[in-house]
């Protein structure tokens, strides 16, 4: 059929259209150049360049330490919330529904500029000298990334039946020992995916993190927001097609995970929010 | 009949009511990040709400003082004569309406081409949410590098003077072509969520029985995607009423969006209050948009 093969052809295009610029700062950072735009034959030196950086090296730690830091915190609020939510009572489950998809919708320049009238606030309030740096970050990472969580791993509670759960609760085992013998088993890559996840969200956010930082605390979206100022540079691209490596392999492994796990084809999907 | 609506819908999804069920998790396991969420997210949106009334001090400290002055200023500029502010509202407006228009007429295809033809549909699938995973940050700053008039591809087809003399980078273009860019992703997957359900035998027993194809696409294809589209147009259309980074990176200094003027507020001109206030309207329009959006969904429910 004649649409069929227009529409593949449109495809390949869009296919074009989402990855060509995502190769080009990976390409461009193998540039020799000093310019990025005039190629100047194959190198790896602004790798080495980008390594040998102290504001580039303490920013990628300093990311991947709150990314882990959130992603831990994360995983438990989330999780917790997800075991409670499938029976909640309608009237209560709405309203924290409604909440948890509040963090994820809600324009991320209004909740930045929010958190950090709060911290400022609250931290003046508190006699905290001052109150902004990596862990104003990391407390505000969380709220949105409890929610990822929550997500993913309630999609998969739900629909692996709770029958398991409901004789091991008829047995006399408590919350605790069901989790840890019933639940965890059968839930932990779910569990595992949405930290990887809520890792990849954290170590890419660039908004929040802006706001609510404080003078010493510079992750590496924002040292390369910060250099962009001077323009586009292959150092920049080689830090930047670091960080893409970094994340495209975390949610690769976070893909696979939950592949592997669920037999249901719908957990086998990413949630897209 | 509502109700055994939402019923269906809870045992489709495998939720039962409280009491229905046998023992189960305890509802006090919510505690925590509800407890998160209601100190670092509810109170700081309402602690923007309250400043939004108070007043600047001295450099940059805010006074609680239960002035309406922001809310004032903001109302004399919305219907005055001088309209800055107004401007910039319905820019940020046009921008997120022909953002969302744009990413849904480049994403529908596509994701009709996977829903309908693909065979490896996952793995597509995936191939297009990857790249919404990635940072935002790098995905808006590589046009910097393609809109280049000096970009090596256009150089090697001769038409760096025709990239030049169409001025896209530092402009409002380059700002509408990094929005479609990287909020394809989000409009592609309700899309696609939506398409896949159908049962397209339907369509071909509308084509066997004589509707033409469009026909047959416009009477069954389209209401059965129309949620999709919805969900789609949302995730879309709410974060770019408040979009900062792609018109900061690629629109230069002539595009300034509501984003902006709210940064500006806290990153330059200091002023706390009305930044909070220019906050409060962002929430107050989306506010509006949604019930909006309720009620058309709620109309095409009752037709449906």
């Amino acid at each position: 059929m004649m649409g069929r093969r227009l529409l593949g052809g449109y495809a390949i295009l869009a296919y074009i259209f989402l990855y060509a610029p995502i190769a080009v700062v990976v390409v461009f950072a193998f540039n020799g150049g000093r310019d990025v735009l005039y190629w100047q034959g194959f190198s790896t030196k602004w790798f080495e360049e980008a390594l040998k950086t102290p504001e580039i090296t303490n920013a990628l730690k300093l990311s991947i330490l709150i990314a882990l830091g959130n992603a831990l915190v994360a995983c438990v609020l989330g999780t917790m919330l997800a075991l409670a939510l499938p029976r909640m009572r309608p009237w209560v489950r709405t309203p924290i529904d409604a909440l948890a998809y509040m963090t994820l919708v809600t324009p991320e320049i209004v909740f930045a500029i929010a958190a950090l009238v709060f911290f400022v606030q609250a931290g003046s309030r508190l006699g905290i000298e001052s109150p902004l740096g990596w862990h104003t970050i990391l407390i505000a990472h969380v709220v949105f990334n409890a929610s990822v969580v929550a997500l993913v791993v309630r999609a998969r509670f739900v629909s692996m039946g709770q029958q398991l759960e409901e004789a091991s609760f008829d047995l006399g085992a408590g919350p605790l020992s069901t989790f840890r013998q019933v639940t965890l088993p059968r839930l932990a890559p779910a569990i595992l995916a949405g930290g990887l996840l809520a890792f990849t969200f954290s170590f890419d956010d660039f908004i929040t993190s802006f706001f609510v930082t404080g003078i010493e605390s510079e992750t590496l979206p924002i040292y390369i927001w910060g250099q962009l100022r001077f323009g586009v540079t292959p150092a920049i691209n080689a830090t930047a097609a670091m960080m893409l490596a970094f994340t495209l392999v975390t949610v690769v492994i976070a893909y696979l995970v939950l592949r592997r796990s669920g037999q249901e084809r719908e957990s086998a999907t990413l949630p897209g929010v | 009949m509502a109700d055994t609506k939402a019923e269906a819908t809870e045992h489709r999804r495998g939720e039962t009511r409280a009491g229905a069920g046998g023992p189960r998790y305890p509802g006090w396991l919510a505690t925590p990040a509800v407890a998160w969420y209601l100190v670092f997210f509810l109170a700081p949106l309402a602690f923007i709400a309250v400043t939004s009334f108070g007043e600047v001090v001295g450099f940059s400290d805010v006074s609680y003082t239960w002035t309406l002055d922001n809310y004032r200023y903001l109302w004399d500029d919305f219907f005055g004569d001088f309209h800055l502010y107004r401007d910039i509202f319905l820019e940020t407006f046009k921008l997120s309406v022909i953002g969302t228009l744009s990413t849904l007429v480049i994403g529908f295809p596509l994701a009709y081409y996977i829903a309908r033809y693909a065979k490896h549909k996952t793995l597509l699938l995936l191939l297009v949410i990857v790249p919404f995973w990635t940072s935002f940050l790098i995905r808006a700053y590589a046009w910097l590098i393609i809109l280049d008039p000096e970009f090596p591809v256009f150089r090697a087809l001769g038409m760096s003077g025709f990239v030049e003399s169409h001025e896209l980078l530092f402009t409002p273009k380059a700002v509408y072509i990094g929005v479609a860019y990287n909020y394809l992703p989000l409009m592609v997957l309700p899309l696609y969520a939506a398409l896949e359900r159908i049962d397209w035998s339907l369509v071909e027993a509308a084509q066997d029985l004589g509707d033409p194809p469009w026909r047959a696409f416009r009477r069954i294809t389209l209401p059965l995607a129309l949620p999709g589209v919805l969900v789609g147009s949302l995730l879309v259309f709410i974060p770019l009423m408040g979009e900062y980074i792609i018109p900061v990176i690629l629109g230069g200094n002539k595009t300034f969006y509501a984003g902006n003027l709210i940064a500006q507020q806290f990153l330059e001109s200091r002023d706390w209050p009305l930044g909070s206030a220019l906050a409060m309207v962002v929430i107050g329009a989306l506010t509006i948009a949604l019930l909006v959006y309720a009620r058309v969904l709620g109309r095409q429910e009752q037709q449906g």
